[in-house]
């Protein structure tokens, strides 16, 4: 026996002489240099380098202009060095040739943007891309010569590529350190403005806490700004002219680091136990995470400044719209690509309920409508009016089935904007000049919700997104849920289990429908305003990319979608975290949506069905695996593979 | 002679030029079980279609318990009191087993958004009794389909569990006519022999009346109080087993095909 592992170790040895450090997969590295090459040309081309130049990440160090392009060399250098290993393999040893690969991609890569430097250094083709500048020659450049700037890039991209395919040597527990460090000095530069004024809202409220007390009033009497408890942290992370100061990014680095060394594992253990429990005691323990939740949320704006408060009402806003798509798409599996259609009914309807001056060509057959509603009698009138506008456009689109469904949806939700816009109705909603002055939500002794007032218009958004969440959750386990699910999974077979599909489908519209007229009517208070051109198809292309990346038929799925890409990203006009990306948004959302749909099409947090559905042969290899596919136990005689479905 | 539960009167249906289904006639009287053969693309499913309302006839009429079927959507049908199972078992199969019987009951309960959303007694009561009836109609095939089994996905069940997984679905309509197409094919001898008892006492337990379309002769044989033979559309023969696969035109039809050839 020893005989035998004695010529196994020679024979590893000689597999590892033979494969030297620059015995590599030649072809793998080449695909993925240039892979990297194109993605480099085709981020500087983009003007994002250069109009994110100005903002530092560690100041002095690097910009985040820099940052879109180095952030790439490292991911590729990784991903090449990448190998499955499945059941009954051994991994290959990892070594120099890792490193040497991941240099060999970045080096790749830069040999791309050492091209581009001396391509725009000779040539001029700024008609057809704008962005072919000298200054994006003299970022490219380094501010140096561009001899310079092609012999830098090219080093530069190799040295990061190396260090991304060094990650393959660490420990996993190592690498998650190093990972987490990278990423807490990046978030933590990135989200600067966030921090700021959650840090400065909790420093503030600590030093005075007087300014605990008010509530709804705090538009018409600011009270003075105070000195946050927290000045002295702020000032040492971060730098006069943004992004973090050297000394700060090493201390958070540090802190980084050393919390993922010694905390590793005890969110997965947590996370273990809390699914280990069952029935009443998981049931208790869930309404305790929920009821802790409600009671952050409700506190939080006491303490956050007005940008914090800003973007969660944003959220809120589009969570509720993506969670009336997510019953129309993902319990129903109706695609419904005009979604906006109910969100402008919505906002338009409570417009001219509350609005004091009416539209200037207002038909004198209709009485003239004052103002003289209450916001919460005209949001009555305003739900009913959108759940028949649901049932209206519903009707006719209904029998359609699969991409014909969509397409006339599609069409509904143009027709919707444009009728506003009209000469046949724009005269009732003053067509493309909009409705304005519109009135925020009154609600008598509580005080009005208006925008000037983001505080007020969190706590509109967390009350409707609370009865929506609800309503999901109901509607998600009942008869009618059930029939849904069914509809989304085999129509005829439905229908002829009794189900009347007209009628659970149209249902799905409708309260959809009525779920984004909650969320028009919010809007309208929050803004004052209303314009068709608000109600873009673009629009609804983003409610349904919030319900897909977060997880079509999950409400967490939907939330954290609706955090993920509104929190951070931005909606299609409203900043999000990253607003110095607005520009690019749209770039973004397409290229992590390519992304979500290749690497992980059930979103970010899945509804167990679905990503079922998605993945069925790891999920039925799973259950055979635990011995829970059914082999007919009580047979021996009958067959026991499992038909694929 | 018990009643006619089902009459269907010089039934015609073409798809083009093709003749499906040739001026049938066809009779089925309450408490009766029978067999529908004959040779593949004989029209066997296609009249099942008719009957479930997913195919219109082009002529004649269906009457169930002496109401006109014609012109009925498919839900409208079970809703009368027909359900049926597919020859391609169709499950719902991203569903639990206990979620694919509780949903076909849909068309005999009735709480809506308003019981759901405020989690009313009738609501609680309407679903504590969905899921009781579920859990009886799974009961029926012994041990296979209950206990750990309820939230299983049906994706997880062989094969002939998931024919009677369809079975169950089609039960739990509380139907009174029962359309069961091949429901014993792919399944061993020993599992359809079982099956042939428990399609018995579909009659005997649960009352219900029962159309079967089945290759299998033995299970045809066992089970049948009458036979029917169609070909091309046409009745070829009807009468008891013995009768009809003693019938000249019925061996024509078949002869020279494998009879097990399964579809």
């Amino acid at each position: 026996m020893s005989m035998a592992t004695h010529v196994d170790d020679v024979l590893e040895e000689i597999e590892e002489v033979a494969r030297g450090a620059f015995d590599l997969n030649w072809q793998r590295v080449l695909r993925f240099g240039n892979l990297l090459g194109l993605a480099l040309v085709f981020i500087a081309l983009s003007g994002m380098p250069v109009s994110l130049d100005k903002r530092e990440v560690i100041d002095g160090i690097i910009s985040l202009g820099y940052l879109a392009m180095l952030v790439f060399p490292p991911i590729l250098g990784w991903t090449v060095g990448k190998e499955v290993v499945l059941e009954g393999m051994t991994a290959t040893k990892r070594g120099a040739r890792d490193v040497v690969a991941g240099f060999m991609v970045g080096a790749l890569g830069g040999v791309w943007v050492s091209i581009l430097v001396l391509l725009v250094d000779n040539y001029n083709l700024r008609d057809p891309l704008v962005n072919w500048s000298p200054e994006l020659l003299s970022l490219l450049s380094f501010s140096e010569s561009v001899g310079f700037g092609v012999v830098a890039w090219i080093l530069l991209c190799g040295v990061f590529g190396a260090a991304g395919a060094a990650l393959h040597l660490l420990t996993p527990k190592l690498r998650r350190a190093v990972i987490s460090m990278i990423l807490t000095v990046v978030g933590v530069s990135i989200f600067q403005s966030l921090i700021d004024d959650l840090v400065g809202g909790i420093g503030e409220s600590i030093a005075d806490p007087g300014r605990l007390s008010e509530f709804f009033g705090e538009a018409d009497t600011p009270r003075p700004r105070v000195d946050s408890v927290f000045d002295g942290v702020i000032d040492f992370i971060y730098a006069q002219r943004g992004g973090l100061t050297i000394a700060g990014a090493i201390v958070l680095a540090l802190i980084a680091g050393g919390l993922s060394l010694s905390g590793r594992g005890r969110i997965a253990k947590a996370k273990a136990s809390y699914n280990a429990k069952t029935g009443p005691e998981r049931t208790k323990q869930t309404a305790i995470m929920i009821a802790v939740a409600t009671v952050l949320l409700i506190v939080l704006p006491f303490f956050t400044g007005r940008i914090t408060q800003e973007l969660l009402a944003n959220v809120g806003i589009f969570l509720l719209l993506a969670l009336g798509l997510n019953i129309v798409v993902g319990l129903a599996g109706i695609l419904d690509l005009g979604y906006v259609a109910f969100f402008a009914v919505g906002s338009y309807s409570i417009a001219v309920l509350t609005v004091e001056n009416p539209p200037e060509s207002w038909p004198d057959w209709l009485p003239t409508l004052d103002g003289q509603f209450g916001w919460l009698l005209a949001l009555l009138i305003t739900v009913v009016l959108a759940g028949l506008v649901g049932l209206f456009i519903g009707a006719p689109v209904i029998r359609m089935r699969g991409d014909y469904l969509a397409i006339v949806t599609l069409g509904f939700g143009e027709i919707i904007r444009i009728l506003f816009l009209s000469d046949a109705l724009g005269g009732y909603f003053n067509a493309a000049q909009g409705i304005t002055q519109i009135p925020g939500a009154d609600f008598g002794p509580l005080g009005v919700a208006h925008g000037t007032n983001p505080r007020s218009i969190f706590y509109l958004v967390l009350a409707f997104a609370a009865i929506s969440i609800y309503v999901s959750w109901r509607l998600e386990r009942s008869r009618l849920g059930r029939a849904w699910m069914a509809v989304r999974e085999d129509e005829s077979v439905a229908e002829a289990m009794g189900i009347n599909t007209v009628n659970v489908k149209l249902m799905a519209f409708v309260v959809g429908a009525v779920l984004a007229s909650f969320s028009g009517a919010i809007v309208s208070a929050k803004v004052g305003s209303v314009f068709p051109t608000s109600f873009l198809i673009l629009v609804s292309i983003i409610i349904l990319v919030v319900v897909i990346v977060g997880g079509m038929g999950n409400i967490l799925g939907v939330l954290a979608g609706s955090f993920v890409l509104i929190g951070v990203l931005g909606g299609p006009r409203q900043p999000g975290l990253l607003a110095e990306f607005s520009e690019y948004k749209l770039l973004i959302y397409g290229a992590l949506l390519i992304w979500m749909m290749l690497q992980r099409p059930e979103g970010l947090i899945p509804n167990v069905r679905r990503s079922r559905e998605l993945h069925q042969d790891e999920f039925l290899q799973d259950a055979w695996l635990k011995g829970e596919v059914d082999t007919e136990e009580d047979d021996e005689t009958s067959a026991t593979e499992v038909a694929p479905a | 002679m018990s009643e006619r539960i089902l009459d269907i009167k010089n039934l015609s249906v073409t798809f083009g030029g093709l003749h499906a289904l040739k001026d049938l006639n066809f009779h089925v009287d309450e408490g009766e079980i029978v067999g529908v053969i004959g040779p593949n693309g004989a029209g066997k499913t296609t009249f099942f279609n008719m009957i479930s309302g997913m195919v219109t006839p082009t002529s004649g009429d269906i009457l169930f318990e002496g109401k006109s079927l014609v012109g009925l959507d498919p839900n409208q049908v079970t809703q009368r009191g027909i359900a049926r199972t597919f020859q391609n078992v169709r499950l719902f199969a991203n569903m639990t087993i206990a979620e694919n019987v509780m949903v076909s009951q849909h068309c005999r309960t009735k709480q809506g958004v308003f019981g759901s959303l405020f989690n009313t007694k009738a609501f609680r009561k309407e679903e504590a009794e969905i899921r009781a009836h579920a859990e009886k109609v799974l009961g029926f095939f012994g041990s296979r389909l209950v206990g750990y089994r309820l939230e299983q996905p049906a994706s997880v069940l062989s094969y002939a569990n998931r024919r009677r997984l369809e079975i169950a679905r089609a039960m739990a309509t509380s139907p009174r006519l029962l359309l069961l197409d091949e429901p014993v094919a792919g399944m061993n001898p020993k599992e359809s022999a079982e099956l042939t008892e428990l399609i018995g006492k579909l009659r005997s337990e649960w009352g219900f009346t029962i159309v079967m379309i089945e290759h299998d002769m033995n299970v045809v044989r066992d089970v049948s109080d009458r036979v029917v033979c169609l070909d091309h559309g046409e009745t070829l023969a009807q009468g008891s087993f013995e009768e009809v696969s003693s019938d000249p035109e019925v061996i024509e039809a078949y002869l020279g095909r494998p009879l097990e050839k399964q579809t």
